[in-house]
């Protein structure tokens, strides 16, 4: 079971251009895989395609296949989707529904929509709310978080949908360092304990080398680079794709630089 | 950022208090439609019952609903917010009423004319009675309990979705001007000082503020569809607004009250 995209080529409507592909990327149920890459490589463009939005909400035209456990992205309606695919954007402020007065109706909104009885809907919630670590948030006023409590908000209200697969659309790029680190602590944490796939693009190199499995780089829509994500974010050719490595990799470079011995211990010590 | 609220929450399968929280007040907790009803009353009164009668009734009617649902000063800041509108209402019929011929002075090739200030004060006064009826309509009633009470009887949400959401997003869209006119400063834009160069400084704010606003919602239109706003059936609704016989009759009194001042108008007993 997995998001499967096979030569994949999408192009937005009025385009003469592919803006991404032809992919062939696999996401499986309890794997991380992350996406950078430069400005403009074709990352947002490849979450929406791979969440089914592209074309089947925003237009466009698709070629290739992509797959959804087998079903094809495009015969699956919008609220299909949704309890297959979540998709989590940048931009806290347009993912939340602004039409509740709790934390905990905005994270039901979702459960809500699908019909679902009330004892099931709290269930998820609650459950929604643990796994992405605000569950003391529930009374408040979801207009007045903070960046970093809004997108772990927004995180928990796709959480509820109990997706398969979560698609994540450089949720910490708003973020400052302190929420950066909520946002990575708290999907680590769903990584862990909901077995979903995750398809996680991220312009933070480090948050990538601490949750992703693997990690594929993007360059003008098509993949430059795609393996383990200690030996991709560690490859000399990164920088060269307008991806800096993480900082345990530059300081690796600075010390081994300064013809200082580079040990197991040391490494150990900076991760 | 603290994700710690000052009361932990206790987790369970019932709905929180917070969230089956019910208003206090008479007017707050009319059921939503009854409030819509009364406001559609106001309105036809302010608009149909001739001279200053109608929308001066009305205005006094909502002053006392206001300060007893505690809305008041929320309601005179609305009212300023229209004084723009006001002004260039009384402005123009001040100057231009066609037929007037009762000048108060002449100012060179421009005559203002009492029968001109009488009209646009007295149509500002509807306007005002307008804008008072429909806010406080809104002033009183959580988006989401309206959105239920629509859900509930089987009407379309997605309509006083838009508006309800396009309602609760002024704030977030006040920040974002706020925001894009401080860049505008930092890069050398004069805002401040004399009226024209306010206006001039609107300029470079109008195109981002668009523009960014077109972005915002492509993006949420995904958000929502990957919450599952459109799946087929009914939703769920966590608080369902009371319907007491009250409702019922004060409904059948509004509507009875708009087809008699309709049938005045008509027969000519009233204007």
């Amino acid at each position: 079971m997995a998001i499967e995209l096979a030569s994949a080529r999408y192009r937005y409507a009025g385009s003469a251009s592919a803006a991404l592909g032809p992919i062939d990327l696999r996401v499986e149920e309890g794997r991380v895989v992350g996406v950078a890459g430069a400005n403009e490589s074709g990352k947002s463009t490849l979450c929406l395609v791979a969440a089914g939005l592209a074309p089947g909400v925003i237009g466009g035209k698709r070629d290739g296949s992509v797959r959804i456990d087998g079903a094809d992205a495009a015969a699956l309606k919008p609220h299909e989707l949704a309890q297959r695919c979540g998709i989590l954007f940048q931009h806290a402020a347009t993912q939340l529904s602004h039409s509740t007065a709790t934390v905990f109706e905005e994270v039901a909104f979702g459960p809500c929509n699908l019909g679902l009885r009330i004892p099931e809907v709290v269930e998820r919630v609650w459950a929604a709310l643990r796994a992405a670590g605000v569950e003391a948030l529930a009374a408040r006023d979801p207009g007045r978080l903070s960046g970093g409590q809004a997108q772990l908000v927004a995180l928990a209200s796709v959480l509820a949908m109990r997706p398969k697969y979560l698609i994540l659309d450089e949720p910490t790029s708003e973020l400052d360092p302190a929420g950066t680190t909520l946002v990575a602590d708290a999907l680590t944490r769903v990584a862990a304990e909901t077995g979903a796939g995750i398809l996680l693009i991220e312009h933070k190199t480090d948050v990538l080398a601490r949750i992703a499995d693997e990690v594929i780089v993007l360059e003008r829509g098509a993949v430059a680079l795609s393996g383990p994500a200690a030996a991709v974010l560690a490859d000399p050719r990164l920088s060269d794709l307008g991806v800096e490595p993480p900082a345990a990799v530059r300081l690796e470079r600075a010390v081994r630089a300064a013809a200082i011995e580079w040990s197991a211990a040391l490494a150990e010590a900076v991760r | 950022m603290a994700l710690s609220s000052p009361r932990p929450l206790a987790a369970g399968p019932v709905l929180p208090d917070y969230v089956t929280r019910k208003p206090s007040g008479f007017y707050r907790s009319l059921n939503p439609a009854t409030k819509l009803a009364v406001a559609v009353l106001e309105v036809v009164a302010a608009f149909t019952i001739p001279g200053w009668s109608g929308p001066g009734l009305v205005l006094a009617v909502l002053v006392v609903v206001a300060a007893a649902s505690r809305t008041l000063r929320s309601l005179i800041v609305i009212g300023f917010a229209a004084l723009p509108l006001v002004a260039s209402i009384l402005v123009v019929n001040l100057f231009l009423l066609p037929g007037a011929s009762d000048p108060i002075a002449r100012i060179g090739p421009l005559a203002p004319t009492w029968s001109g200030l009488w009209f646009g004060l007295m149509t500002a006064a509807r306007l005002l009675a307008f804008s008072s009826a429909v806010a406080l309509a809104y002033l009183t009633t959580p988006v989401d309990d309206l959105l239920a009470d629509f859900s509930r009887r089987g009407l379309g949400r997605r309509g006083v979705f838009v508006v309800g959401a396009a309602v609760q997003m002024v704030p977030r869209t006040i920040e974002r001007a706020g925001e894009i006119m401080d860049a505008q400063r930092a890069r050398g834009m004069d805002t401040e000082g004399r009226i024209w160069r306010r206006v001039r400084g609107l300029v470079p704010l109008a195109a981002p503020m668009v523009f960014g606003a077109l972005s915002e919602v492509e993006e949420r239109a995904m958000a929502l569809e990957s919450r599952g706003f459109t799946a087929p059936g009914r939703q769920t609704l966590l608080r369902v607004p009371p319907d007491r016989l009250i409702d019922r009759v004060l409904r059948w009194l509004a509507a009875a009250g708009v087809v008699a001042i309709a049938a005045l108008r008509i027969t000519g007993k009233v204007g």
